[in-house]
């Protein structure tokens, strides 16, 4: 395989002049070097942002943190900014392998917008919003609205992940996050669900599920998070919403497992959930 | 471009193309061949080397992303002719069969240890699963990285 050219721009302003020639950014490059290697993304040159000061800071504001894009998840998970989100600190944990988290980047797994992003579940949970950056200027997007499809995203030419911005939940609520896969490791989810359920004696007040690797994109199942306010924290309270949740569900087949069986899982996974909290509180 | 960092300890200059993957530097370019390559693709972990003191994947590593940095390979473990502890506790634990993953295994067992000179036995399993063996069946592995946690930290935890 011939070199790809690659230059390291100093600072954000020559990033930036760089993209609108055509440079893809790279940080850790564990996505992107796999796809340019399979011949998925043929950039004519990369960008190296992953040792960017500006892309690096963790700030940590009143309402919630924002996170520099070329922060790897190793950084992230031993910062104590994250302290006070759990959520993502357990979502980042599942991600790759040890080498793989001090590598990748969250900015990374942002752009990449892979429908199984263990991370994403956590940014769709919190209700993140993308700070994008060009040469126009400057705007900001709600995770959701970013990602527009299986690794498509509203990122027009020109333009950067500068930073996520992670609001704090109010109150406590409890967190939860599961992964199915075939192997511990480097794992590509056959299906999760993420969870940030506030309760109080006994009953949920409000509930926030997100689920991977069973849409086009990460899902928030609305309807089922309604359904389920005001119900006891039980398996046995939840159990008329497993085929709710399963029907909001629209998975692929693929090689790691088929449509069905992700339906399938999504939904036992809402008992798992159900059984965890159960046992938290 | 001109590329400085250090490798096994000691300073390197070496003209290379910038996105060079770090594998192919390392193996073609500067004769090192105990870094392996497995899948290329980050799946094996068998090209594991240890950066700034973190694992990292030489395949997924262009050369431009190590400028500046300290990069040690397996060639880095053995000491003025002497094995290191953890390559040891391999050889005493029958964590060796075919040999083909073992400089990643070892790369990233250090670097578990130098984060945590005392794991668990949990800790190291969960610290080794990037890392594909298909002889051992991994219980020798996780014995060696035991064995040597214990050798390792009369020694200071080794050269970061």
């Amino acid at each position: 395989m011939r070199p790809i050219p690659v230059v390291k721009p100093k600072d954000l302003a020559e990033t930036l002049r760089y993209l609108e020639e055509g440079g893809k950014p790279i940080a850790g490059g564990t996505d992107i070097l796999v796809a340019i290697r399979k011949g998925l993304e043929k950039p004519p040159f990369l960008v190296y942002i992953g040792e960017l000061s500006e892309l690096r800071v963790l700030e940590e504001k009143e309402e919630g943190i924002e996170v520099g894009a070329a922060l790897t998840h190793l950084e992230l998970l031993s910062h104590r900014g994250t302290e006070r989100l759990p959520i993502l600190r357990q979502a980042l944990r599942t991600i790759g392998s040890p080498a793989i988290r001090a590598t990748g980047t969250i900015g990374g797994n942002v752009v990449t917008a892979s429908p199984a992003g263990d991370s994403l579940v956590a940014l769709y949970l919190l209700e993140a919003q993308v700070r994008l950056v060009s040469q126009a200027g400057e705007r900001m997007l709600p995770i959701h609205e970013f990602i527009t499809g299986p690794r498509k995203t509203a990122l027009k030419s020109g333009e950067i992940v500068r930073s996520i911005f992670l609001p704090y939940p109010e109150g406590e609520p409890l967190s939860f996050f599961r992964k199915v896969g075939r192997r511990r490791a480097l794992v590509i989810a056959v299906a999760s669900l993420g969870a940030l359920v506030w309760s109080k004696n006994g009953r949920v007040e409000k509930a926030r599920l997100a689920l991977g690797s069973v849409a086009p994109t990460i899902l928030r199942p609305r309807e089922v998070e309604e359904a389920l306010v005001g119900r006891p924290v039980s398996p046995e309270a939840w159990e008329d919403l497993v085929p709710v949740l399963s029907a909001a569900t629209n998975p692929i087949s693929d090689l790691r497992a088929s449509a069905e069986y992700r339906r399938k899982v999504a939904g036992r996974l809402l008992l798992a959930l159900a059984q965890t909290l159960q046992t938290m509180a | 471009m001109l590329l400085r960092f250090r490798l096994n300890g000691r300073p390197v200059e070496v003209e290379t193309p910038p996105g060079r993957r770090l594998l192919d530097l390392l193996r073609q370019d500067l004769g090192l061949i105990g870094t392996k390559e497995g899948c290329g693709e980050g799946e094996c972990g068998a090209c594991t080397v240890v950066v700034d003191g973190k694992p990292r994947l030489s395949c997924l590593t262009l050369a431009i992303q190590v400028e500046g940095k300290d990069v040690l390979t397996v060639e880095g473990l053995a000491q003025g002719g002497k094995n290191h502890p953890l390559q040891e506790a391999f050889i005493e634990a029958a964590g060796v069969q075919c040999g083909f993953c073992t400089p990643g295994l070892l790369m990233a067992a250090y670097a578990l240890l130098l984060h945590r000179p005392n794991p668990t036995k949990e800790e190291v399993r969960e610290w080794l699963s990037g890392n594909l063996c298909r002889c051992t069946g991994y219980e020798q592995i996780v014995e060696a990285v035991m064995q040597a946690a214990q050798k390792f930290k009369g020694i200071g935890g080794g050269r970061a």
